[in-house]
């Protein structure tokens, strides 16, 4: 095999003089070059493939010289539910404006549209793929950009489902302007370090919006993130940024904007939380800022369990969410001072605009939810209130020292949004 | 019986506690809807005073009435009358009245501030309609206490137990119940916990407007059904319609054996 993979790289040098200018091909249905594949397999180092309207029932494409596949608008690669359709091996590859339709699934292999290979320098841009089960898949790629991708899947249950675009063992990713629907994860990171997630758009996947694991610094900006099976998943990672995120309406039992599990140094700053069942759910995850965030309208904004240290959660604004906060210890070092509560029923009489008395915002009925969550169906009554208010008037069991201490008297107006320049 | 309805409803409404009772809501909501911005805080202000004086005002007009009005009960029973026409004309009278007032109270500033723009539309007719419902329950609730007891001290004490056994202590124990078995799975026991009480019930339906999110988060199969769905918003109507018929098939028997 080797040999004869030898041979062939021969022929073709031979056909293709290494430093000849680089040539376009037409791919057009009917015309000499009627199949991607033979164009891919034929062409020269640096030439344009152009690919006409049609639909080319192909699969398994690898490109393994850098080329690029530029599609006029109509062209459509269709696997017909065969599998992977392009295979990107070569450094400095473009894959531009082309429709990607039905890989099918596979329990034996990841199938996916778009698969990157160990290479760099690529920049998958304007495509559709449409019922892919992984859309666009990266793997031990460097210095590439995905960017304005449309990506459609058709998930149904998480075992027989892939993600839309899969990055493994990558570094200096732009992922950017994708949009995701309908698959397992809508982004998934593994060992992604040193990448930028910039305005792209995940809703209704199955599982997360966003998953990253062991992914180290890492900047989150712009994204949208709704109706997601769980939301939005970060674990294990550190030196992170997000801002102007906005994470909203997942709803479910184990739904949350965002879970950090485990992340230290992270900053999370300008984004809103609207409507999710849990805001922000924070487990063994230190030196995490909070700031200028909005929660809106969650079941609960912050719930905070065990082992959760030098956290700072400052000026954010709560707004109108059903718990404020939960917090299941009782010693505490994190801050929480300088923040807008809604439910703040405090003074300002020396006019300083932080309120005299502090706010404490885990309420008693928290830790009754906790300990029987049916009572859950109890919420603002009458005599829950009644216990809230004896507990605030001498608490007993809820934490004294997890407190605002300088609870802002307005809500809070974000600064501008820094501009951060990415490397 | 609509002509007593008619009556009875025009007496209430130009009498001084309808007015006042109007004037109140009016002055709170256009206070409650002038101080915030923000709607949906508006309104959960308001549902826990909906759930709460909705039903004592309504309790205490019905007992009001009946005792007020015994002696033209009495003119009107001489009278050839149907006894179920007399009492649930006016019955329905008060009931309609106190409606009414709510439903300017409450409906006018919010309509002037101009609710059908915004998005929480379905939180303030949920208000409105759950707050109209509870009305009609201890209106009821009254008037069926007020025909049992001829002693109004009695009445007025009997009543007002009522009241507070369905906004307090009714809650009270419920969550006492809820906390001290929590090893059994008590999703069922907490639903129909929930029925029994028109208060809770009217609470909940409110909630399943405003507080989903947090609601959602619970973990049990029933409440999924129960909370996710139309199903839920069904049964809760259903619980509530009940409580308005059994307290007037409460009068209606009462009404037809007693001796005056």
């Amino acid at each position: 095999m080797k040999y004869f993979l030898h041979l062939l790289t021969l022929i073709l040098w031979t056909v293709c003089p290494p430093a000849a200018p680089a040539g376009t091909i037409r791919v057009a249905p009917g015309s000499a070059w009627a199949s991607v594949h033979e164009a891919v397999s034929k062409a020269c180092d640096g030439d344009t493939i152009l690919i006409a309207k049609g639909l080319y029932l192909e699969h398994g494409i690898t490109v393994s010289r850098p080329l690029a596949l530029i599609g006029e608008p109509g062209a459509i690669i269709d696997a017909q539910g065969k599998g992977t359709i392009l295979v990107v091996e070569a450094p400095g590859v473009t894959v531009r404006g082309l429709e990607f339709h039905n890989t099918g699934y596979s329990y034996v292999e990841d199938r996916s549209a778009i698969r990157i290979r160990k290479t760099d320098g690529f920049t998958i841009s304007h495509n559709i793929l449409k019922n892919t089960t992984f859309g666009i898949y990266l793997e031990y790629a460097r210095h590439g950009t995905v960017f304005a991708n449309h990506l459609v899947g058709k998930a149904v249950e998480e075992a027989s489902s892939g993600n839309g675009i899969h990055l493994w063992y990558c570094k200096n990713i732009r992922l950017e302007k994708n949009h995701i629907i309908g698959h397992r994860d809508g982004i998934y990171l593994e060992f992604a370090d040193s990448s930028h997630i910039k305005d792209n758009v995940a809703f209704q996947n199955l599982r997360y919006g966003l998953h990253f694991m062991f992914s180290n610094d890492d900047t989150y900006s712009g994204n949208r993130f709704s109706e997601n099976g769980a939301g939005v998943a970060v674990m294990f990672s550190r030196r992170i940024h997000m801002w102007n995120n906005e994470f909203s309406r997942n709803w479910g039992k184990a739904s949350y904007g965002l879970l950090l599990k485990e992340i230290y140094d992270l900053e999370i700053s300008h984004n809103t939380f609207r409507e999710n069942t849990i805001g922000i759910l924070v487990e063994g995850s230190n030196r995490v800022n909070y700031l200028n965030n909005d929660f809106i309208r969650n079941g609960w904004a912050i719930k905070m369990t065990g082992g959760c240290l030098e956290n700072t959660i400052r000026d954010n604004n709560f707004l109108s969410n059903t718990f404020d906060m939960a917090m299941h210890s009782s010693t505490t070092s994190n801050s929480l001072d300088g923040n807008y509560w809604d439910n703040y029923d405090g003074y300002d009489l020396d006019r300083d605009k932080t309120g005299d008395i502090p706010y404490r915002p885990v309420k008693l009925f928290n830790f009754i939810v906790h300990q029987s969550p049916e009572s859950m169906i109890l919420l603002r009554s009458l005599f829950i209130d009644l216990l809230n208010l004896a507990e605030k008037v001498s608490p007993v069991f809820t934490p004294e020292n997890i407190a605002d201490r300088k609870p802002r008297m307005r809500r809070v107006v974000h600064p501008a949004v820094p501009t951060i320049h990415l490397s | 019986m609509f002509k007593i309805l008619k009556y009875s409803f025009y007496d209430l409404m130009r009498g001084r506690w309808a007015f006042l009772y109007t004037a109140f809501y009016l002055a709170l909501t256009s206070t409650l809807l002038w101080l915030s911005p923000d709607l949906s805080k508006v309104i959960i202000s308001l549902m826990n005073v909906v759930l709460i004086l909705v039903p004592l005002i309504a309790t205490m007009f019905g007992i009001m009435y009946y005792y007020h009005s015994r002696e033209f009960t009495e003119l009107l029973l001489a009278q050839p009358l149907r006894r179920t026409s007399i009492f649930f004309g006016q019955y329905l009278g008060i009931a309609l009245s106190l409606s009414a007032s709510l439903l300017v109270g409450i409906g006018l500033p919010f309509v002037l501030w101009g609710v059908f723009s915004s998005d929480s539309t379905g939180e303030w007719l949920m208000v409105l309609v759950t707050g109209i419902f509870l009305s009609f329950i201890f209106a009821a609730v009254a008037y069926f206490i007020a025909l049992n007891h001829e002693n109004r001290i009695k009445g007025f004490g009997l009543a007002i137990l009522a009241w507070l056994v369905f906004a307090v202590v009714y809650d009270g124990v419920f969550l006492l119940l809820l906390t001290m078995y929590n090893d059994y799975p008590l999703e069922g026991f907490a639903i129909a916990g929930t029925m029994i009480n028109p208060i809770d019930m009217a609470r909940v339906l409110i909630l399943l407007q405003l507080d989903i999110s947090a609601l959602m988060g619970y973990t049990g199969a029933v409440f999924q059904k129960f909370l996710g769905q139309s199903f839920g918003m069904m049964l809760a109507f259903g619980a509530l319609m009940m409580w308005v018929l059994l307290p007037a098939l409460g009068i209606r028997w009462v009404a037809q054996r007693k001796d005056f």
